[in-house]
Parts: C-alpha cells; structure tokens; sequence
C-alpha cells in the first residue's frame, strides 16, 4: 500500500510555474529523498504535501485518504524543518508537548509521549533547558522530537542539517537513518546535499525546475542517471562529460571532438535502443571509475594525459587534466606521488559510462 | 637584526593602550555634550524651583536663582484647587478624565493593531496588500481633513463630547502607524515557525497567543511607550471631542495657564505643567530599555 500519493500536482505563485502536473507515489516504511538544487520546488513540494501550501491543481493522498483540504494537523505528519523552528519561550518540554496540548490529550499520555522520544533521541536532561541554551545539534534533535511526539505515519524533514557543522551533520545523518530503521515509518527528506541522498534514501526523486527528472533507487540513480542533469548532479567529484560523436564501424566507436590518436571502442556500452551512426553526444565517466597504470593499459579505453592540477583529499587524490582540450578528472591513490606535468596513463571499460544525446540531453 | 625585534617584542608596548582623560578630544567631546544637557535641562530647572517658590519671590524675577523659601502650595494648589471656569477643583479632574482616556485607548488600540499586524504578516489573506495600503495611506492624511466628518460620526452614534466616543478616535488613529509596528515585526519572525505551530495544530488565535504575542514583548512595549505618551500628550482630539466635565488633563492645564482673569501665578502653572509631563516621563523612564530595543529589532526588516 502506498503512504503517499501524489496526483497531477500543480502549484503557481501568480505568472510563476514552480510545481507542473507532478505525479509521485510514496511506499509504506519508505525513505524517499527529494533531492535538487535551489529553487527547483522541492521545498515547496514538501509544503504542499504537509498542507502549509494551497496547492493549484491535483490531489494528494496520505494513507489512502485525500487529505488535499486538510489542515496541516490533520494530516497525520511531522515536520523538521532547517532552522529548528523551536518556540524560543518554551521549555524542550513545552516545545515537544505543545502540539498534543492543542490536540487535546489527557496529561499522562503527554507525559508518556515526551518520556518516549526524549529517551530515543537522548534529551531526557535537557528538558527543562529552553532552546538559547542548547546547542545546534540538540536543538536539531528537539526538532525531531516534536515530529516523534505526535506519533504519525509520515515524517517530513525540510533540510534538517544544512544549519550544522560538517561533522555533527555526518553525526545526525546517522542517527536519523538509526530513527528510520526503528520507527520504520515513511520519510520525506528535502536536501540539496547528494551524499545525504545517496546514504539515507530508499529511493531518490532528483527534482528540477518543478519536475522530478528521475525517481529511482540511489544505486541505479548513480549508475544509470536518465540525463546529464542527473548524471552531473550526483556524485562527487562530478561526473566528466566528452563531447564527441558516435560511429557506426561494425560496432559503435566514440570519436572526440578535438582528437584522440584511436578512437575507443563502445561494444561494452548497452545503448537503451540502438543507435544512428554519426549521433552526437556526451560521453559521461565518474571520476571513481576510472583506473591508472597499468590497470589502465588493460582496459578497453585507454590514453595519456598531463597532470594540470591535483587536489589532495587524503585517502585519494584528485587530478585535473584536459584531453582534446576537454576538461578531465580522475582520481589517483592518495598516497601515489604526483606531479604537475606528469604523463599518466589512464584507462575506463566504457560499461560503467553514460552517454547522452547532445541535444535533449536523454540517455542513449 | 633578528635579535633586536625579540627585545623589542618583549619591552615594546603590551596589552591596552593607554589613554588620557584629559585629551583635546575628550574635552572637546564631553565639553559639547555638558553644553548640550545644560541647555535642555535649564528650562526644566527653571520651572521646578519656580513651582516651588511663593509668589513674592516670583515677583522678584530671578527666574534663575533658586529658591529662598521652598514651598509645595503652588503643587496643592494645581492639583486641587486651580479654577478653570466654574471649576476649582484643580487638575486631579483631568488626571483621572485623562487615566480614563488613556488606559482603554492604549489597550483597545494595541490590541486591534497587533492582530492587524500579525494577519497581514502571517496569513496573507486575499486583498491584504489593498488592505494594509489603505491603512498606511491612512496614516499620510492630515487629521484636520477628518476632525469634522468624525464630529458627525460621532454624533450620530451618540458618543459625541463622551469619553468612548475619544477612545474610539484615538484607536482609529493609532491604528496604521501600529499596524506597520506590528506587522514590520513579525515579518521578522521566522516563517518556519509559523509552519511548526501550524503543523502542531495550533490556529489563528493559538498562534498568536501561544506563540506570537509571547516573542514580542519588545515591540508591545514600544506601542505602549508611543501609544500612552501620544495620547496623554493629545490636546487637539481632546478639546474637540469632549466638553468641560471630561476634558483631559491637557486641555484643563491650557484652560488654567492661558486663563487670562486675575493674577498669573506662575508656580502655579509651572507646578501644573510639571504635573501634567509626569506620566510620559515616567513610562519613558520605566520601560526606556526594552522601548530602544523594540525599535531597533522592528527596524531590521520592512
């Protein structure tokens, strides 16, 4: 059964389209992420979903009843939301109680309720604090509280961590993925941070411009992104993008624009249908795919480049180079000696590539 | 070379520098600023030893000199005794028309503008733009346009030369210069915590009581500081909208300085004066901190 069900979804703000027939369905128990750069409307996806936002056009079903006119309250979620939005005059108590006090629950079930999430997310004593005298993590943590106190089905988070350091976000993320193995309810996460996707998502929705371009488990998203914009987005380093031309010889070669001694051989790539000859594309390689050395030489795709730049980051290095004037990156062991000017021999099997269609961008 | 820095470091100057009292600019500054005080301050001088001397001594006319003989007379005399018209009751009259006046106009006018405020900021109902623009074009007419077509309001609800009818005048004025106060304030309340509470089930009045109202104290002190001062200040709706019997204490102190029968007994005047500004300066004096506060945190977004 599905948890969450979203029906031709449109949202205007005046002339300004920002949601267009979006259609989305949500498992029981799932962690769905949406995830996107700014403005691309998935936060106000997640405002429409929790009610905050009267939507255009379309329907939106929570455990199987349309909830599209419902007040927020009504709606059965809890909501994170980035900056905690604790109310500052309440006590941690005050803050996770007030929504069961507007909802009318006897006192004891309050008490319970306040007892059982302050215990699961470890605030017992800080109960009594008011939120100035907390730090971000633990107001980070109320926040979280106040979604757990109500006892829902669906959990909304709107950028929980961008307010946090790196490492207390590394810290939550955890713990939030801990709350979703034990709670096993659904999750809705907003981030525009890939790595926060790719780590707590069941399945990922890359949104732009008001439309989800792929909806998909982080695995297939990351092996295989429908287009460029997807393929670009995740990952990190990003993605390298050739741009060339693919020639029909028998098999499928790869000829890039600005030159390469041999033009590589593209058996292995499984083309999504086959493939006119002289179509131009992008040819997408992930940095992490691709080996040096002599590795390198045994792989169906080879060529030697110039170090230009490299980047340290302790267990890799990363390192810059141009290929037919095309930028190029690839990383190299972090402990391997590099040198800017040197001469390495890179290599991919061309298996875990992607290749886009120039024009509209598509997977091939 | 290298040796002479690391004595240097170690004999060089250390820790805050040190300044004079007595430099050019500081007598300068603080000499400009003693200047300034004194002359403010001077009028109010004159009027406190003048309200505590007899009249002989007035006569004398060291309005600057202070005085041989204090006496509270004239002090009595203005609170209780000093005629205007018929009446010679003193000021006390006025005081308590004027604490009539001044409590439910403070209160009503507040109380309208801050949901004013609050609904134009977090609830963006349809036509709130038109709406809030009516109310601040309202603040840019001049009052002396609407003193006679509220006359006939007045009248014609029976409120005409009553206490509720100067209420309802003063709240009405008060309102657009409240409601930009108030609205201007909460807009810079955090939106997500409108979204929480609404979330947490929370309405419109549980939003506002719960958890607004309780986060603007600084800016419900600067209505009351400029909603409290303005209206005891008032004169002008004060001597047009009331008649002799409700008169505030500010037009009785004009009836009573400006009387030109018999002798001007300036420690009189003075003394009614003093008595009149005291309640502006004591709601300035109480609540100065959280007023300069309120002011600043309203203004850091529009």
């Amino acid at each position: 059964m599905n948890s969450i069900e979203i029906k031709k979804l449109s949202l205007n703000f005046g002339e300004v389209v920002v949601l267009k027939d979006l259609d989305l369905s949500i498992k029981k128990g799932e962690f769905l992420v949406l995830l996107g750069a700014s403005g691309c409307g998935k936060s106000t996806l997640l405002n429409c979903i929790a009610g905050l936002l009267d939507v255009t056009d379309g329907q939106i079903f929570i455990n199987g009843q349309n909830v599209t006119w419902y007040e927020p309250a009504q709606r059965g979620i809890g909501m994170v939301f980035q900056s905690y939005a604790l109310y500052p005059q309440m006590t941690v108590k005050g803050n996770l109680s007030f929504g069961l006090k507007n909802a009318g629950l006897p006192k004891e079930e309050i008490e319970n309720r306040v007892k059982h999430a302050s215990e699961i997310l470890q605030i017992e004593s800080l109960l009594d604090r008011k939120p100035a005298a907390l730090s971000g993590g633990q107001r980070q943590r109320v926040a979280i509280g106040r979604a757990l106190v109500r006892d829902v089905e669906v959990f909304l988070f709107d950028e929980p961590l961008s307010n946090l350091d790196a490492k207390l976000r590394t810290e939550l993320r955890v713990e939030i993925k801990r709350l979703h193995q034990k709670l096993n309810n659904t999750m809705i996460y907003v981030t525009h941070d890939q790595i926060e996707a790719m780590t707590l998502a069941d399945r990922i929705a890359v949104m732009r411009d008001g439309l989800i371009q792929q909806f998909d488990t982080p695995k297939k998203i990351y092996n295989n992104p429908v287009n460029k914009y997807v393929a670009g987005f995740i990952g990190s380093p990003s993605m390298n993008f050739l741009k060339g031309t693919i020639l029909q010889d028998g098999k499928p070669i790869f000829k890039l624009e600005g030159g390469l001694d041999e033009s590589p051989d593209l058996s292995n790539y499984k083309f999504q249908e086959s493939i006119k000859a002289e179509t131009q594309v992008w040819l997408g390689i992930r940095p992490e795919t691709i080996v040096t050395g002599d590795e390198a030489k045994n792989m169906p795709v080879n060529f030697s480049l110039e170090v230009e730049v490299f980047e340290p980051m302790g267990a890799d290095t990363l390192v810059w180079s141009q290929i037919g004037g095309q930028e190029f990156r690839f990383m190299v062991d972090g402990n391997s000696s590099v040198n800017v000017g040197d001469r390495v021999t890179v290599g991919f099997d061309p298996a875990h590539a992607s290749i886009f269609d120039i024009d509209n961008e598509e997977r091939l | 070379m290298a040796n002479s820095t690391v004595v240097h470091s170690i004999d060089g100057p250390r820790g805050p520098k040190p300044r004079k009292m007595l430099s050019r600019r500081n007598i300068i500054l603080y000499g400009t600023l003693l200047v300034v005080a004194v002359y403010y301050l001077i009028p109010l001088y004159v009027m406190l030893v003048t309200s505590v001397k007899g009249m002989p001594e007035i006569r004398l006319g060291n309005i600057f000199s202070p005085p041989v003989e204090v006496t509270f007379e004239p002090w009595v005399k203005a609170w209780a005794q000093a005629c205007t018209g018929l009446n010679c009751d003193g000021l006390s009259r006025g005081f308590w028309n004027s604490v009539k006046i001044t409590i439910p106009s403070v209160f009503v006018s507040i109380a309208i503008a801050s949901i004013n405020g609050y609904a134009l900021a977090n609830w963006r109902f349809k036509g709130a733009n038109l709406f809030f623009t009516i109310l601040i074009f309202g603040a840019f007419i001049p009052y002396q346009i609407m003193i006679y077509p509220l006359v006939i309001l007045l009248r014609d609800l029976g409120l005409y030369t009553k206490l509720p009818g100067l209420i309802l005048i003063h709240t009405i004025f008060g309102m657009p210069i409240l409601t930009l106060l108030f609205r201007n304030y909460f807009t810079t309340i955090p939106e997500e915590l409108f979204k929480a509470a609404r979330v947490d089930g929370a309405r419109f009045w549980g939003i506002y009581f719960r958890v607004m109202m309780p986060m603007s104290l600084p800016i419900f002190a600067v209505a009351i500081v400029l909603q409290v001062t303005g209206i005891w200040n008032d004169f002008l709706f004060g001597v047009i909208y009331t008649k002799p019997d409700t008169y505030p204490m500010t037009v009785q102190l004009n009836n009573i300085v400006n009387s030109v029968q018999g002798v001007k007994e300036y420690n009189v005047n003075m003394a009614a004066t003093l008595l009149t500004g005291l309640v502006p300066l004591a709601i300035y004096f109480i609540s100065g901190k959280l007023f300069v506060r309120g002011i600043a945190a309203g203004a850091v977004k529009g």
